[in-house]
């Protein structure tokens, strides 16, 4: 059985929880200031934006770079939950509410 | 502009769309409980949810609007992809796992889980009400502009057609059919696509390029004229006859003339662009005008419009390979795609609105940009430009971030998927389906930029009259995927909006104990009533871009519901006053500055410059004043909160 319990809010919790939640907020703080940076590269300085990089240019690089990047990023995330969920012994049915 | 329906694509459209519906009725026969309607009992496989989460992402307004943007005016729509897939971040990271944890079927009840309020459950439901109706205005618009050119009929019908087909799928079915329905068009949106990108690499790219849909490439002309000794314009082609009055009219004024030509067709003079080159020697361009008589006659350059003087427009004026100029390119791959029109020069088209009289004439002028431009923002959110154009782009940007995760219609899918584990997996597969597909969009988008395809008069059908270029076959299968995008897309809002109405605001806020069937009765009596609406507001916009109406959504749910999400997972001090007042400031703010923005002003059919808020995105000051007023209230409410608490508990 999965060690959960009901908290004071109402909802289930499981063991590898705080972890996810720390892992999930480190994670978007690095996005976030990838992003923005992309945003505050346009904001400032756009004609940064115009320089040549292999054929196209930074604007186009830096923007398919961020979607790449999300994806990287995702797929980073789900594995270290997988694998602090199989740590504690909790299948991919843990925390079904 | 007018368009000549085809059969073949009216055939492949309709026997598409009614394979849709028909999934939706067989499939429907399985849901019968209420739970079953709103979310599908939780038993749909990750993949597939994964699917059917950028089938429900992909909407009109990234196919349409996207495309259509990037065709007019560059990387800028380029923005609204990065911004909607970084979104997704937001969604993944923060607030996946807490929700589906929390959950049951709607935002509501994940706030409801935490604080047993009526004033949170009334807000919450307000909110997932004006999110999916700001969400609900862009598909229909997208879904008039769709229908117009395949099956040549005014855009008002392709919105009714769209109203009733989803208010007849969503009061039959339910949110089953619509997970396999939004799954099988989200996978076929991400291949046809993928289809049309190939063969656009493969055409290469022409300078005159050859619009297909049985017209030809219009040759923009160019003539010479000058300034005579007697005050008379002189142009040596005499086709064209240059009235007396020529530098006394409004016309004149923004930098455009009127000629009389020798034409049968033609009701009204032409409009040229005037360029000075020296005090007595100009060059005049061709331009695209609609002109609106006082009673409602419209004239497309001046003819009828059935006379076909309207063309679509969308080239390379010069391209440029490897430093020498040339007329046409071999095939292209993903990089040489973009590095020739980055060297190359295109024509993009700008705007002017002239009162002439009584008349009301927009027209349309050639300008010609360099590809770096193009490949880089600024064009429509003039960044480098003056602070105001900065702040509105930050402001954007900000709202399309953190909008993804408060959109009420993505965050029902986490409730579909039995575990955490699995909502993530299901997020993985969206965020690569949507990210690819995203990157798509660029390329689809400068494609009818230089494949002269683009309808200027609405970009949004950019996408599809590209794929008209590789004929009917194409067009139509696309077409009919788009529809069927936008068909997915409102249903899936419309239960979302029927069970803020049905399930929130009926059954627990008023305190109605429905059964069973009385619960599902409501939610398609909302659903009817939720459409109707939709149908009358995507009349009411049509012609604007998608996307950018898209924008606006999401700035609405950013402010609205994304600081009660993320403070409630992680602010213990959250109170739920606090909550109520944020969602309540968030979107009075967020509405209350669209409406005053210089877009709405344009609408009013008043001058932008006229509007009392200069921005047109609200996110910076909405989302930060709905974060502020969760803080203060809450705040100020800690002891009431603790004693209410406790009085909920003993209740219990």
């Amino acid at each position: 059985m999965l060690e959960e319990h009901k908290n004071v809010g109402g909802h289930l919790d499981v063991k590898s929880s705080a972890y996810k939640t720390k892992l999930g907020v480190r994670m978007f703080l690095v996005y976030l200031v990838i992003y923005f940076g992309f945003v505050v590269i346009n904001s400032v300085k756009p004609s940064l934006m115009g320089i040549h990089i292999g054929g196209v240019n930074l604007a186009i690089v830096y923007g398919m770079g961020l979607i790449v990047l999300a994806l990287m990023m995702a797929m980073i995330y789900t594995h270290l939950c997988s694998k602090e969920e199989a740590k504690h012994g909790e299948s991919d049915k843990g925390g079904s509410a | 502009m007018n368009y000549e329906p085809s059969y073949l694509a009216i055939g492949i459209f309709l026997t598409f769309v009614a394979f849709v519906i028909w999934l939706s009725f067989y499939l429907a026969r399985r849901t019968r409980s209420a739970a079953g309607y709103y979310a599908a009992g939780g038993r749909i496989h990750w993949s597939v949810n994964g699917i059917a989460f950028a089938g429900d992402y992909l909407s009109a307004a990234s196919f349409l609007g996207i495309c259509g943007m990037i065709a007019t005016v560059g990387y800028d729509g380029f923005l609204y992809s990065i911004g909607y897939l970084a979104g997704w971040i937001v969604a993944l990271f923060v607030v996946a796992e807490p929700m589906k944890r929390m959950g049951k079927y709607t935002f509501t009840d994940a706030l409801d889980s935490k604080f047993q309020s009526k004033g949170i459950q009334l807000m919450a439901a307000l909110s997932t009400l004006i999110v999916s109706m700001f969400y609900l205005i862009p598909q229909m618009v997208g879904a008039g502009a769709l229908v117009k050119p395949l099956l040549g009929i005014p855009r008002d019908w392709g919105v009714i057609i769209v109203g009733s087909t989803v208010i007849i799928i969503v009061a039959t079915a339910g949110m089953v059919s619509t997970t396999y329905v939004q799954f099988l068009k989200g996978g076929l949106l991400i291949v046809f696509s993928t289809v049309l990108v190939i063969a656009l690499f493969t055409r290469g790219i022409d300078n005159t390029p050859d619009p297909g849909g049985g017209k030809k490439f219009h040759e923009l002309k160019t003539l010479e004229a000058e300034l005579g000794d007697d005050g008379t314009l002189v142009i040596p082609d005499t086709t064209y006859v240059v009235p007396p009055d020529w530098d006394k009219t409004p016309y004149w004024e923004k930098g455009f003339i009127k000629l009389f030509e020798d034409c049968t067709d033609c009701a009204l003079p032409l409009v040229w662009r005037v360029e000075k080159n020296s005090p007595t020697k100009f060059t005049l361009t061709e331009t695209l005008f609609v002109t609106v008589m006082e009673e409602g006659t419209v004239f497309y350059n001046g003819a009828a419009k059935e006379k076909h003087k309207f063309f679509q427009v969308g080239h390379l004026s010069e391209i440029r390979q490897d430093g020498k100029v040339v007329t046409e390119t071999e095939p292209l791959g993903p990089v040489s795609f973009l590095k020739t029109i980055r060297d190359s020069t295109a024509v993009l088209w700008g705007k002017e609105i002239i009162k002439d009289g009584t008349d009301k004439v927009s027209v349309y002028y050639q300008k010609p940009t360099s590809g770096e431009q193009v490949m880089r923002p600024g064009l429509k959110f003039k960044v480098g430009g003056a602070p105001i154009e900065t702040v509105n782009f930050i402001s954007l940007m900000l709202a399309l971030f953190f909008g993804t995760a408060a959109l009420p219609h993505i965050l029902i899918r986490y409730y579909t998927v039995k575990s955490p584990a699995s909502a993530r997996k299901s997020t993985i597969v969206a965020i690569a389906a949507i990210g690819f597909f995203y990157i798509l969009t660029m390329y689809l988008g400068l494609g009818a930029m230089v494949n002269g395809v683009v309808d200027i008069t609405d970009n949004n059908m950019s996408a599809p009259l590209l794929a008209r270029s590789f004929g009917s076959f194409l067009f139509s299968v696309i077409t009919a995927i788009a529809f069927a995008t936008v068909l997915g897309t409102v249903s899936g809002l419309i239960i979302a909006s029927t069970g803020a109405i049905a399930h929130d605001i009926l059954d627990k806020l008023m305190g109605l104990r429905l059964s069973e069937r009385a619960q599902v009765i409501s939610g398609k009596v909302s659903a009817v009533l939720v459409g109707c609406i939709a149908i009358i507001l995507g009349i009411v916009f049509k012609g604007m871009n998608v996307s950018f109406l898209v924008g606006w959504a999401f700035a609405v749910a950013a402010s609205a519901n994304l600081p009660s999400i993320i403070m409630l997972l992680f602010w213990k001090k959250t109170t739920k006053r606090g909550i109520a007042a944020s969602i309540g400031v968030g979107i009075v703010s967020a509405v209350g500055l669209i409406l005053f923005s210089p877009s709405m002003y344009v609408r009013y059919g008043k001058l932008a410059s006229d509007a009392p808020f200069a921005l047109d995105n609200p996110g910076i000051i909405s989302i930060p004043l709905s974060f502020i007023t969760l803080v203060v209230v809450s705040l100020l409410t800690q002891k009431n909160a603790a004693s209410v608490k406790q009085n909920n508990r003993a209740e219990a």
